[in-house]
């Protein structure tokens, strides 16, 4: 297997990590990790049946009601977020690279308190069920959410092909599973939580997974910091006694100031721009749960990093140059010293370490049911896209039924979920490390830009939210192609024409601009009617006078 | 919401008081933010030897290290500062303009 450093840091960018690509050899069948994850479908199907009688209306399905509290919100979106290409791929990048997974993980958090300081609140009191809500709330609705839709589906779907790609390859490790049953079996699991359970199921999964995983990986931490008797100089000093002393310094990840600050804008703007992310504010009852479920979530989720540190430099100590994990066919062809089933799995040999095999199937059936709760949540918010924007409002004008509305929206969460099966096995051997930035990209450039200036900006007129928006997304597409992520790697030319991987500098100013522009050279009616009704939307958005409430059970 | 109520709460002082304080205290949170992340992704992109000098002579653990984990922090307590003011201050503020809405809707 390519180790997924190589990709990380050689050609195809820091969203590697996010894709889990590259191939990867199938393990022997695991019981005891098959039989913990058996568990774990059995209570979420349980789970589901429980919340399919609770969902009754479309706004149960797209929110759960409403009712979510939040530190349960905050649970579940630090579920949503932490997906196991994360998990397995930080460990590896500091079990290669040391120092550079801290900047990487970083990257991922610091978007965290911009959402919740400019994003979080107004969303709440502004939207209903899709961020497409606050983009069009006094625009016109026909083109912004047409527009809104596309970013979404688009986003949804770069990120569910990587999620199943990651999926398939992951399950072949862990469970030595064929890999299209392991893709299937994804799929089909994730089109029952959410046809049948719809948010509810989908946030309780993500709950519950979210539990899992800090747990499982607290222990591991613990039981790496035991063995130095909680001294992290200890750790360090036996790391570098096995590697060298470059694991304690920056590395290659952030070379040039144009790609430093790029990649930056990227993560911070495209985390605020993921139609499954912004969705999750819509749980909770009000502004002041959605604040709390921020705070939460950036504390879970900084922790989770900051294990993955340790638990990083756990494998190096424990699972680097141990023989029972050595690699012994790959080191006669390679040399150096290569673990089982490649660095990816440097996190599941640690378990292993630590904790024997009833610890080894453990983390292998949570990594398991993180990708599942990943995949729900992107799956639910693409189909609510697909009902909530362009069904019920494009298409019937508003005026459609919410039953027919629920019921279109399972219907696409099926599609969804076929079309990610589809592609998920399509893209088996292709190199898919572009298409997790690819979303963040197109997430930050077209997205967020429309969302943050429809709550703060009284000019914005429809024709400046279309143009503008629209380049924005092709900005970002089109460098992406340019750039050397999909030129070179995926395409397999000599030389990227666009030479920087990370484009949300140049798209993300690209949109700003065209919105500004398109909306101040504006100057028909319903332009002016549409500036006039900024100051009722911005008491809303302050106040939430007006807001969608939560409803009872 | 009707225009004469627009009207009105624009011109509240509760109103105004709120939107100007938070809009001032979340943009400067996220200034600071942002100075602490691209202040540390700057610095290794253009001298990464900084954040690899040891914390003290013979010691293998580097400056890097609590910088680090220190940004990690510092994006945790950022959002808790904000939350603790918002639901005591603003939440105060946004209750009263509340009250005086409650009816008109």
């Amino acid at each position: 297997m390519k180790p997924i450093i190589f990709l990380l840091l050689g050609s195809a960018g820091i969203f590697a990590g996010e894709a889990l690509s590259g191939a990867v050899e199938k393990q022997p069948l695991n019981m005891s990790a098959i039989i913990m994850f058996l568990i774990f479908v059995g209570a979420t199907l349980g789970i589901t049946y429980w919340a399919a009688k609770r969902t009754k209306t479309a706004k149960d399905f797209y929110t759960a009601g409403g009712g979510i509290t939040g530190f349960q919100n905050g649970m579940a979106i630090a579920g949503d977020y932490m997906s196991a290409a994360s998990f397995l791929g930080i460990s590896a990048l500091v079990y290669g690279k040391g120092y550079d997974g801290l900047i990487y993980s970083i990257g991922f958090l610091v978007g965290w308190p911009i959402i919740l300081f400019m994003v979080a609140e107004q969303l709440r009191n502004l939207g209903k069920y899709t961020f497409a809500d606050v983009a069009s709330y006094r625009l016109r609705q026909t083109p912004i959410r047409t527009l809104a839709a596309f970013g979404s589906i688009a986003t949804v779907i770069l990120y569910l092909i990587a999620q199943m790609v990651g999926a398939g390859k992951l399950i072949q490790l862990l469970f030595g599973l064929e890999y299209e049953i392991a893709v299937v079996l994804v799929g089909v699991l994730m089109i029952l939580y959410v046809t049948f359970g719809g948010m509810l199921a989908t946030t309780w999964v993500q709950i519950i997974k979210a539990f899992l995983l800090l747990s499982g990986a607290t222990f591991m931490a613990i039981a790496v910091m035991a063995h130095y008797n909680f001294n992290f100089e200890t750790l360090f000093a036996t790391a570098v006694e096995m590697k060298d002393v470059s694991i304690m310094a920056p590395g290659k990840l952030v070379s040039d100031p144009i790609s430093a600050i790029s990649l930056g804008i990227a993560l911070m703007f495209g985390t605020a721009g993921l139609p499954h992310i912004l969705m999750r504010f819509f749980t909770v009852s009000d502004a002041k749960e959605a604040r709390k479920s921020v705070f939460y979530a950036t504390g879970f989720i900084g922790y989770f990093y900051i294990l993955t540190f340790i638990i990083g430099f756990g494998a190096i100590v424990m699972v680097f140059q141990n023989p029972q994990y050595l690699d012994l066919a790959k080191q006669a062809v390679d040399g150096g010293s290569p673990i089982l089933g490649g660095d990816n799995m440097a996190a599941i040999h640690l378990s292993h370490a630590v904790g024997g095999d009833f610890f080894l199937g453990f983390i292998s059936a949570v990594a398991f049911a993180t990708i599942l709760a990943v995949v729900s949540g992107l799956t639910l918010a693409g189909a609510s896209a697909i009902s909530h924007d362009l069904y019920a409002s494009v298409l019937r004008k508003g005026k459609a039924d919410g039953l027919m509305e629920m019921k279109v929206s399972k219907i696409a969460t099926v599609i969804l979920g076929i079309v990610a099966i589809y592609l998920g096995i399509a893209f088996e051997e292709q190199n898919i490390a572009f298409m997790v930035g690819l979303a963040f990209a197109i997430a930050a450039s077209a997205n967020f830009p429309i969302l943050f200036l429809s709550m703060y900006w009284s000019k914005l007129t429809t024709r400046g939210a279309l143009l503008g928006g629209s380049l924005g997304l092709l900005t970002a597409a089109v460098l992406v192609v340019l750039g050397p992520t999909v030129w070179v790697d995926f395409l397999g030319n000599a030389e990227a024409i666009f030479p920087y991987k990370y484009p949300a500098l140049f798209s993300v100013s690209a949109a700003f601009i065209g919105i500004w522009f398109f909306s101040i050279t504006d100057k028909s009616d319903t332009a002016a009617k549409e500036r006039e009704a900024f100051e009722a939307q911005y008491i809303r958005a302050q106040t939430g006078i007006g807001a969608e409430g939560a409803v009872e059970h | 919401m009707k225009q004469e109520m627009v009207d009105r709460i624009k011109n509240d002082p509760d109103f105004i008081q709120l939107v100007t304080v938070r809009s001032k205290f979340a943009w400067t949170l996220t200034i600071v933010m942002l100075v602490i992340y691209f202040g540390f992704v700057l610095t290794i992109a253009f001298d990464p030897s900084i954040l690899g000098t040891p914390l003290s002579a013979g010691s293998v653990t580097t400056v890097g290290i609590p910088v680090g984990v220190g940004v990690i922090i510092s994006a945790f307590v950022l959002t808790g500062i904000y939350v603790r003011r918002a639901n005591s201050e603003f939440d105060e503020l946004t209750r009263r303009i509340k009250s005086k809405a409650k009816g008109e809707v």
